[in-house]
């Protein structure tokens, strides 16, 4: 498995901090605000990726799907993105979600089992978590089309892990992608498990990325912990999907630290050496802060001061999504239809008649 | 015999078949080494191996096609979807093969295979992981399909699921996993397919459930009991086949039915069972049938599922109503 991750198309930062050559390049190219913009999404989403983990614990939240490791991978690939363009996430992407504007308060309110947690702000092209592995992509190639018929600029992304490439939907999407050169960028984050399945037993062939050559897409394997290689990756996908040039199957190799949800136990089917290496030596936000304070750009007074901040941002986040009012009961009947047909206003008139929680 | 819980059952039924059994394998999503998200499978993997106990991709259409064919080539498969709510990429295998293979090859290639799946409310699960949508499969010719409520029968249905010679889909109450435990009889023991079981006697009105279902009833028999109505109180086990004989037996004695599930309302199982009662028991009865079932919404996310799954407070309404008809 480690040696797996060691072959990949593109690493920029590299696990010590210092810069590839190509990454000097890219580097070079980028302000100092993208820089730091990298910085502080990483931490921001890993303070609240740490937070919700505790919230689950103390019953305050729902089972929940920690994403700790995966940062870089959101962070880069976020960032490429603009706000017109369609993201389609699995139900892991809580650092997508956020970068694309989903305020902290409402991602919590989805973990509390609350549907009104789905709700984007006005302007925000973000489809609610995907649960059913897979199901995002055809929609995401979709909703690309639609750009196209359309004449917009508009590109979409679906964002799935490594397991929902053994599904039929994944096929189907990159076919469809390639077929009909849709402005669709398929983004997996291999963080090399599907609950306990390891890769190995999703796919024959070693990467996800050459799966591309298939469909007569763009593959690229990137390593998914360096925030640069992917941010850059993602910016090239976008510019292809804009300029008519189809679609990009991004791979992205990373690692989940924890378990895969808060209901799963990872140390029933991962080696602690194998852990302890992604934990310990290819964690994707120290690499960067060694790299941004080599270059000056920050100090660890600065990266301390940034990390409260974004303390206080999740608290503030919880208290917001703690004192939402409870919807009533008949909230189930909200939004099934436009317009109600008989049957359902009867039953929810038998509700408001008979039902108290009655549990 | 050891006291063991419903998933406990389920293991044992497992264990039990792969045992015996040389031909009967278990295949599915983290089946494996993790011994299943529920634990269905623990242990199993370490003892019968590999090709035994499969650790499948991803793929639910990929996991039950191969069933139907390792069916077909002479094996006994037992297919776990994690959830139900995750079995539609297999749907179309399930609806258009193993429902009708035998049909298609007139009786050569049977598709003699279980499919299990979890099912049901009230674990405060994720999105789209509380579905009960037993009537899709119900509804399909050529498909048995079974439900248990407690360990023994957990263990009893399993076990006759994977010897039926038809195939069978096996849907497992989760709410009631590890509620509570009882004797497992040891080694092969079956429970019957198409017969219900008489929970608690009585004498005024008959309450139907299954699965997760079952305690509910009975708590609201209890609370009936208390007021002096007599409830009896069926589970069905067995939703395809149904036991029509103890149903309608139990209905002409008290006169009454209420029918209990947490699928929506409309086309559920009970639309079904009232329209039999009527059918068979018509003069027998002295009201109409009531249902008191999950309401005609998308199963909600776990903040209100409590109202959406039906309770001891609804059932004995109906239970009222139906009395004072
Ligand atoms: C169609 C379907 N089958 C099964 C599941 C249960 N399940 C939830 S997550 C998961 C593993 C997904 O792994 P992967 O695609 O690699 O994504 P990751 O969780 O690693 O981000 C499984 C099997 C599901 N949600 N949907």
């Amino acid at each position: 498995m480690l040696k797996l991750m060691d072959r990949v198309d593109r690493q920029y930062i590299l696990p010590d901090g210092k810069l590839s050559p190509e990454g000097r390049q890219a580097w070079g190219k980028l302000p100092k605000e993208r820089k730091l913009d990298f910085h502080r999404w990483m931490v921001q989403v890993r303070t609240f990726d740490r937070r919700a983990v505790i919230l689950q614990r103390q019953g305050r939240i729902g089972t929940y799907a920690p994403l700790e490791g995966q940062e870089a991978a959101q962070v880069g690939s976020a960032l490429a993105l603009s706000q017109e363009d369609w993201i389609f996430p699995s139900y892991r992407e809580h650092g997508v979600a956020m970068i694309a504007g989903m305020p902290l308060s409402q991602i919590l309110l989805y973990w509390m089992g609350r549907v009104e947690g789905n709700l984007a702000p006005p302007g925000v092209r973000l489809l609610p978590p995907y649960v059913p592995i897979a199901t995002q992509m055809p929609q995401a190639m979709g909703a690309a089309w639609a750009s196209r018929l359309k004449r917009e600029s508009a590109i979409s992304v679906a964002y799935f892990g490594d397991g929902a490439t053994s599904e039929g939907d994944f096929h189907e999407a990159c076919n469809f992608a390639g077929v009909f050169r849709l402005p669709v960028i398929f983004f997996c984050q291999n963080n090399h498990y599907a609950i306990s399945v390891p890769f190995t037993r999703q796919s024959a062939v070693p990467t996800v990325a050459e799966r591309a050559a298939a469909y007569n897409i763009r593959g690229i394997r990137v390593d998914g912990n360096d925030v640069l290689a992917v941010y850059t990756a993602m910016e090239e996908a976008v510019t292809c999907a804009r300029d008519g040039k189809g679609a990009t199957l991004i791979e992205a190799v990373t690692y989940r630290k924890g378990s895969h949800t808060t209901a799963d136990d990872a140390a029933r089917y991962r080696e602690p050496a194998e852990v302890g290496e992604w934990v310990r030596n290819r964690d994707p936000i120290p690499r960067l802060e060694k790299l941004l304070q080599a270059e000056g750009l920050l100090t660890e007074a600065e990266i301390r001061e940034w990390e409260e901040h974004c303390a206080e941002r999740v608290e503030q986040a919880v208290k917001e999504a703690e004192s939402s009012p409870a919807p009533p009961a008949d909230h189930l009947f909200a939004h099934v239809y436009e317009t109600p047909p008989p049957e359902l206003r009867r039953q929810q008139a038998e509700l408001l008649r008979e039902g108290k929680r009655d549990g | 015999m050891a006291e063991k819980t419903l998933i406990q059952g389920i293991n044992d039924g497992l264990r039990t078949a792969l045992g015996q059994d040389a031909e009967v394998v278990v295949l599915g999503e983290d089946v494996g080494k993790n011994g299943g998200v529920f634990r269905a499978t623990e242990g199993l993997w370490e003892e019968f191996g590999d090709e035994r106990v499969i650790d499948t991709p991803l793929a639910e259409a990929g996991i039950v096609g191969a069933a139907v064919g390792m069916a077909v080539n002479g094996l006994r498969p037992v297919a776990e979807i994690q959830f139900m709510g995750f079995i539609y990429p297999a749907f179309e295998q399930i609806v258009t093969h193993v429902a009708r293979l035998r049909t298609r090859t007139q009786g050569q290639y049977p598709a003699s295979l279980v499919i299990r799946a979890p099912y049901g409310g009230g674990i405060r699960a994720p999105e789209l992981h509380s579905d009960s949508t037993e009537s899709f499969f119900v509804h399909t010719p050529g498909l048995k399909v079974v439900v248990p409520s407690t360990p023994s029968d957990a263990k009893g249905l399993l076990l006759a699921a994977i010897r039926d010679p038809d195939p069978v889909i096996y849907l497992e109450p989760m709410k009631i996993y590890r509620s509570f435990r009882e004797e497992v009889p040891e080694g092969w023991h079956e429970v019957p397919i198409g017969k219900a079981r008489k929970v608690r006697a009585g004498d005024d009105v008959t309450l139907i459930a299954w699965g997760a279902m079952v305690p509910v009833a009975q708590r609201a028999a209890h609370s009936c009991a208390e007021r002096g109505i007599s409830c009896e109180v069926l589970d069905l086990r067995s939703l395809y086949p149904l036991d029509e004989e103890a149903v309608i037996a139990s209905v002409k004695k008290t006169g009454r039915a209420v029918i209990i599930h947490e699928a929506p309302k409309t086309a559920g199982l009970g639309a079904e069972l009232a329209a039999r009662i009527h059918e068979l028991a018509f003069l027998w009865m002295e009201a109409p049938v009531e249902r008191v079932t999950g309401y005609d919404v998308p199963v909600p996310m776990f903040a209100l599922e409590d109202d959406f799954r039906p309770g001891p407070g609804r059932i004995e309404a109906a239970v009222q109503k139906v009395i004072h008809f």
